[in-house]
């Protein structure tokens, strides 16, 4: 078991035949991911790395049955690739894409309300169910097999805790990449529920960053709702208010979204919060000891 | 990115909202010039004078060394003249720029609103703005304006008002009305101030805003409802599509040492400490800043390398950190994953090697791909480079450095 991708996912790249798509379709393909195809308009029909390429995601679905898309289409027209695979019929879309307008995601969370697709991201490294497949652009060899699920706002960070994790004997069993965009598709306490409720899944780490309330919003659910232990960090402590500190959405505006706000609320509501990052791991194993 | 008060305005009257004019002018002859202009178009002897820099609490804040404050009205050419010398050139430091103040290159002389007239006047405030949880735009408004609006939130949040614009509809016309409603305003104010959100509304769309305030939003004393003041920040990921704004850019308002390394495609921050990082990825350098803290440093800068960390990079960012006479170490901590470690560790090697001339401590921390045979490389380089894998290991050679 596992939340979100499998090896049963058929997955599809839009943005295929680029460089950024390439090299990464390349890496998921090695790691045993179950690519289907891609899509690049204007390149429909011929082939790229074995694969069909489709003119449309229509298309691509209709001859792959794919079931995930994974988005390297540059941040001018993501917002667009997003809403022609939910308008196709795609369940779950990665948007791996930084840097898109915010007003171009005001109108993707608009246009997928209602509608059956879940978006992932966008500005994230993907999501990975460890030993069966990889639909980001994480390195695949960190994450071994086991029962922690990571949710997490940052790339690199996510590896970090991985890493530790894995060197803690824990292992991990699905890592979501939720993006450090202002407006994602899939926030915080949605990632923490389908963790929560995945039989397989033994605890869970929530890395948040300064920004947005999204981790509060988690940490009340998780106070009602935890059946296994949550360890937390928020990145960004030492951050001045009123920078943007490199994710769009990492800014502080106000009293309430600062690491110290947060890792505060997280505290009162049962959360297992570190101050440094280097105890993550750590602090996941006596967690589960207890 | 930040606009000028002036450039804003510029921008707002190409969408029809009215806005309190003026002139921006650098200098003292131009400054006198413009208010006998300012003063003719409104036959008004008064003018008020602005300093532009990005920052609020101007009409409060002092130009250093002076009583000068950085708004004053200006009641001849004489008097127009003096403001401009002291302001001009000063440093101005209010409530927002903290003790170090902004240099004043600009001002803007602007039309006096407080003109006498038929109707008391009144000062509301208004503000566009994302609600990330909700995903949509939402325009906050106060009767209480003119005033620090946070102050307004924390002591009467019943005066603060807000309505969300609908992604699908866009901002509705009973929407506007409602604001100027409750406003509390009538006749011709109320049909201005309907007229004045709407395509302010559509300003903030338009130029692709990531917050516009209007505090004071004015009405006249002959009911025209006009922006006195105007902060406006673009989202920076719509520059792409914006080349016109891209080009408004005022980078004499940023830290230099944050400009140079937007030319490398280095993502800077400059802070107060001690201890300079750098890293791959946004999360990590903010969580490493955070380590730096707890293991009693104080973090010099946040800079993200980004994916590609080569020699090139590490090179420009060790020059970028090293610019900071308050460093007294450095710590670089990639994360390596699909770039490998071994070879961001030679490119710390050649970088090191070709700067030549440092003499605090650096410490390495690479992990992830090859990261043992990164460490090998660094520890038989020679260099006075300190190495490590884990974290926690890194942790306690900053708290050694910092001692």
């Amino acid at each position: 078991m596992s939340v979100l991708v499998n090896k049963s996912s058929r997955v599809l790249v839009q943005g295929f035949t680029g460089t950024e798509g390439t090299f990464h379709a390349t890496q998921m393909i090695e790691y045993g991911t179950n690519v289907v195809g891609g899509v690049t308009p204007n390149k429909g029909g011929t082939t790229h790395l074995d694969k069909p390429v489709f003119n449309t995601v229509a298309d691509a679905v209709k001859a792959t049955q794919a079931n995930v898309s994974i988005i390297f289409v540059p941040p001018a027209f993501a917002a667009d690739a997003i809403m022609e695979a939910a308008e196709a019929g795609i369940e779950l879309v990665i948007c791996i894409t930084e840097g898109i307008p915010v007003q171009d995601m005001v109108k993707v969370k608009n246009y997928l309300q209602g509608s059956k697709t879940r978006l992932i991201g966008p500005n994230c490294p993907g999501v990975i169910t460890a030993g069966e497949a990889k639909i980001g652009i994480m390195p695949g060899f960190i994450f071994k097999p086991g029962k922690i699920g990571i949710v997490s706002k940052s790339g690199t960070l996510t590896y970090e805790a991985a890493d530790q994790i894995v060197k803690a004997g824990l292992g991990i069993s699905t890592a979501i990449g939720i993006g450090g965009d202002p407006i994602i598709g899939t926030p915080t306490v949605e990632a923490v529920k389908l963790l929560m409720n995945d039989p397989e899944t033994e605890g869970i780490v929530m890395i948040g960053e300064i920004g947005g309330s999204m981790e509060a919003d988690a940490a009340r659910w998780i106070k009602e709702n935890a059946k296994k232990p949550v360890v937390g960090f928020i990145a960004g402590q030492t951050a001045p208010a009123g920078r943007r500190m490199g994710h769009a959405g990492a800014i502080i505006g106000g009293a309430e979204d600062t690491a110290a706000a947060k890792m505060k609320i997280m505290s009162e509501c049962g959360i297992h919060v570190v101050a440094s990052p280097a105890d993550i791991g750590k602090t996941m194993a006596a967690a589960l000891k207890k | 990115m930040n606009l000028h008060e002036f450039q804003a305005k510029e921008l707002l009257k190409k969408y029809n909202v009215p806005v309190q004019d003026g002139i921006a002018v650098d200098n003292v002859m131009a400054a006198e010039e413009a208010y006998r202009q300012i003063k003719t178009q409104t036959n008004n002897n008064f003018a008020v004078i602005k300093a532009q820099i990005h920052a609020g609490g101007r009409g409060k804040g002092k130009i250093v060394g002076t009583e000068q404050r950085g708004v004053a009205v200006a009641k001849n050419a004489e008097d127009a003249a003096n403001i401009a010398k002291n302001i001009l050139g000063g440093t101005l430091v209010t409530v927002q720029t903290g003790p170090a103040g902004k240099k004043v290159n600009k001002i803007f002389v602007a039309q006096d609103v407080y003109y006498p007239g038929p109707n008391p006047v009144k000062e509301f405030y208004l503000s566009i703005l994302l609600d990330r949880a909700k995903g949509q735009n939402v325009i906050m408004y106060s009767t209480e304006g003119g005033v620090d609006i946070e102050e307004v939130a924390h002591k009467t949040p019943e005066k603060i008002f807000k309505e969300w614009v609908h992604p699908s509809g866009g901002l509705l016309p009973f929407q506007a009305r409602k604001i100027a409603f409750n406003f509390g305003l009538t006749g011709e104010a109320f049909k201005n101030c309907v007229k004045f959100v709407t395509n302010l509304y559509n300003a903030y769309l338009g130029l692709e805003c990531s917050m516009l305030e209007i505090n004071p939003l004015f009405k006249t004393s002959d009911d025209k409802i006009i922006a006195v003041d105007c902060k406006m920040n673009l989202d920076d990921n719509a520059l792409m599509r914006h080349s016109d704004l891209a080009a408004l850019r005022d980078i004499t308002e940023e830290d230099p040492t944050e400009v140079e390394a937007g030319q490398y495609n280095l993502n800077f921050v400059k802070l107060d400490g001690n201890v300079g990082c750098m890293v791959n990825g946004a999360g990590l350098a903010m969580a490493t800043m955070d380590m730096i803290k707890l293991s009693g440093g104080e973090p010099a800068n946040f800079l993200d390398v980004g994916g590609t960390a080569n020699a090139q990079t590490v090179e420009a960012g060790f020059k970028i950190i090293m610019k900071d006479p308050n460093v007294k170490a450095i710590l670089i901590n990639i994360f390596g994953g699909i770039v490998r470690c071994d070879r961001v560790a030679a490119g710390v090697i050649e970088a090191y090697n070709k700067l030549g001339n440092i003499n605090i401590p650096i410490i390495v921390r690479l992990q992830g791909t090859n990261a043992a045979e990164a460490k090998k490389l660094i520890d038989e380089s020679g260099l006075k480079v300190q190495s490590a894998i884990e974290l926690s290991e890194a942790a306690d050679l900053v708290k050694k450095a910092v001692a």
